[in-house]
């Protein structure tokens, strides 16, 4: 049976009250351009070394890739991976909307473009865009919405986003924003039509050179079916000096 | 001449069993050889007729850009059409074709496909284009598609389920609907059916935001039209689209001749052992034919033309068992073993032989010329014997 009334009592009237008084207060002194700003503060950065590790978990066995990345901005990326024995030596080099792979066993260098960049990452619930790119949230969209929402006993901006450019590869997305940490706790990327396409969710915040941020992620591709992918961000570091030759093609052998 | 062919075929028929041996193995690769060439000539015509039916019209027009077999060149290949071929594209006298790439969601499972627009009224190719057709009492938001039989079976889909799309618009955006699959068709040219969605060309542009815009364009005949000619779309004659089958059938034909060519020399092989017999077995008689006034040539000549007359006679009986087999063969057709769409191949599973007369001279000629050759070969060493120690039934 369906409660429309919550019963009357001390302490639901203190909850009601605190959420209200919560909320006045969040809504008051911030914007939302300031929190936009505030988590791309936290995730954004010139430059990102990160060590992660990534699980796809298939229909019938899961696998687990550790990975080593070099970003940029949005445009330059390079990531080698460090196991499974089989995958490691394989490097993924992104320049703007190119992307190469070489893969050692095979001795190749094969470039994927266009299209191929939103494709999934073996087989996981990640495109290499996903993976590789650097979003910033206060160039790329513009908020038309913003509540405050109670997620997972935490207080959280819930944002609405649509994209300010043609070619943003998600329409709209909807990001659940920590309103302590300015962290997004979960995130879903629609499609131009409205549908959704993939949610997010994070979790574990860690404070890295005076930021927060996420270090567990679960990701899924709400299309198809399956458990979604796992991502772990085991070492993190901001604005270190990157060689460029991590982001030449002679990298790739 | 006249004597040496009777007594050539009174030594055979002499010889009984031993002759009918080589008769019967000679005359089976008579029939094997023009088997296989039918068959290959039956695969041949019917894939490339089928290629034109269903994919490729009378020629087409590709985007310069368009490479088929790289779909990374898929979202630079379109362009707008004239206004005047706008219309006769309107009008269904060109199949118009869009293409690009995407995903489907079938029962949640991810799989990567080719989006194809058609124009729904076109008379080129024999796509049942007319399915795309919305009819206007039908309330549906889904985007009505089509789809071959074995992509259909690949995603376990049949006619009526709707499932996800999810494709990237001109500018990189990401947009997803829903799509009904309103006609599963069968067709024999797996280039139309594995891997694709066929829907209505101006929706597809639609999704695309590429209104107008298409990648390739397939006529009806060879009429050369000059309102087709334009810098962004290149003319692909009928030969060049044809030329991968072309290929195909030479290789499978290619691999093909190493059987018959087994059979052929193993017929050859019966054929020369029985004149190398012969010559040994018969040196009285050389020796009789010289002592009548036979030259040596004279003798290796009817040796020679007893070893031809194999092949008259292998043409005979070939005649009496092989002519019903081909004839039932050329009518009913011959069922593949395996599903020849299964290896991406165009043509149906059942192949009709072609023979043609070119087909069945030819192989006459091989034959008599193979067996004459080596009835020569033994014969040769006639020329080397002395007269009197053959008489005596010496070899010298």
């Amino acid at each position: 049976m369906i409660r429309l009334f919550v019963p009357f009592n001390w302490k639901n009237l203190l909850i009601i009250i605190g959420f209200f008084s919560i909320t006045t207060f969040l809504n008051a002194q911030i914007t939302p351009a300031e929190v936009l700003e505030r988590v791309d503060a936290n995730l954004s950065a010139n430059t990102r070394v990160f060590v992660s590790e990534m699980t796809i978990h298939g229909k019938r066995f899961s696998q687990t890739l550790q990975s080593k990345t070099y970003s940029a901005g949005n445009s330059k990326a390079f990531t080698e991976y460090l196991s499974p024995a089989r995958e490691a030596g394989t490097k993924l080099l992104m320049l703007d909307d190119k992307l190469w792979i070489y893969t050692p066993s095979s001795d190749r260098t094969i470039q994927l473009s266009g299209h191929m960049l939103k494709q999934s990452v073996m087989g996981s619930d990640l495109s290499y865009e996903d993976l590789m790119s650097d979003t910033k949230l206060t160039e790329e969209y513009e908020v038309v919405n913003m509540l405050t929402e109670i997620y997972q006993d935490r207080t959280t901006y819930l944002m609405e986003l649509v994209a300010r450019t043609e070619a943003q590869s998600y329409a709209r997305r909807k990001m659940w924003i920590d309103a302590e940490y300015f962290v997004p706790v979960k995130e879903e990327l629609y499609a131009k039509s409205g549908q959704l396409l993939k949610q997010a969710s994070m979790s574990d915040l860690k404070q890295i050179q005076g930021r927060w941020f996420p270090t567990q992620m679960v990701y899924r591709d709400m299309l198809k079916n399956g458990k979604g992918t796992e991502f772990r961000i085991l070492s993190m570091e901001f604005n270190q000096a990157i060689p460029e030759h991590l982001f030449s093609k002679a990298v790739l052998r | 001449m006249k004597l040496a062919i009777y007594i050539a075929f009174k030594n055979l028929l002499g010889a009984g069993l031993r002759t009918w041996i080589n008769v019967l193995v000679l005359s089976f690769s008579f029939v094997a050889i023009i088997w296989i060439k039918g068959i290959m000539l039956g695969w041949d015509h019917q894939a490339k007729s089928q290629l034109i039916e269903w994919e490729i019209g009378h020629g087409q027009y590709w985007h310069t850009n368009y490479d088929p077999n790289d779909s990374f060149t898929w979202d630079d290949s379109h362009a707008s059409p004239s206004d005047t071929l706008i219309n006769a594209i309107r009008e269904g006298r060109y199949a118009a074709i869009f293409v690009a790439q995407g995903v489907i969601y079938p029962e949640g499972r991810m799989v990567p496909v080719c989006l194809k627009g058609i124009n729904t009224t076109q008379q080129v190719l024999k796509l049942p284009t007319s399915f795309l057709i919305r009819e206007e009492n039908i309330q549906s938001s889904a985007i009505p598609v089509m789809m071959g039989a074995y992509m259909a079976n690949a995603c376990q889909l049949k006619e009526g389920d709707q499932f996800l799309v999810r494709w990237r618009d001109m500018d990189g955006v990401f947009d997803a609907r829903e799509m009904e699959l309103v006609k599963v068709f069968a067709t024999p040219v797996p280039t139309v059916d594995a891997g694709q969605i066929w829907l209505d060309c101006s929706r597809l542009q639609n999704m695309m935001g590429l209104n107008n815009e298409i990648t390739l364009l397939s006529i009806p005949s060879y009429e050369s039209n000059e309102l087709l000619f334009s810098n962004e779309f290149q003319f692909k004659s009928i030969e060049f689209l044809l030329s991968d089958i072309e290929k195909m059938v030479q290789m499978k034909s290619k691999g093909q001749s190493v059987f018959y060519l087994v059979l052929l020399v193993l017929a050859m092989l019966a054929i020369f052992d029985t004149q190398v017999l012969s010559v040994f077995k018969r040196r009285r008689e050389i020796g009789t034919y010289i002592a009548l006034g036979y030259t040596r040539s004279e003798v290796v000549r009817l040796f020679t033309i007893e070893g031809g007359v194999y092949a008259l006679l292998a043409s005979a009986l070939a005649l009496v068992y092989g002519y019903p087999f081909l004839l039932w063969q050329y009518r009913n057709g011959f069922k593949m073993p395996v599903d020849v769409a299964e290896f991406g191949i165009a043509g149906s599973n059942h192949i009709y032989p072609l023979f043609s007369l070119a087909l069945i001279l030819g192989t006459f000629l091989l034959i008599a010329f193979t067996t004459l050759l080596v009835s020569y070969l033994p014969a040769r060493k006639i020329a080397a014997l002395n007269p009197a120690e053959t008489l005596k039934g010496r070899l010298s």
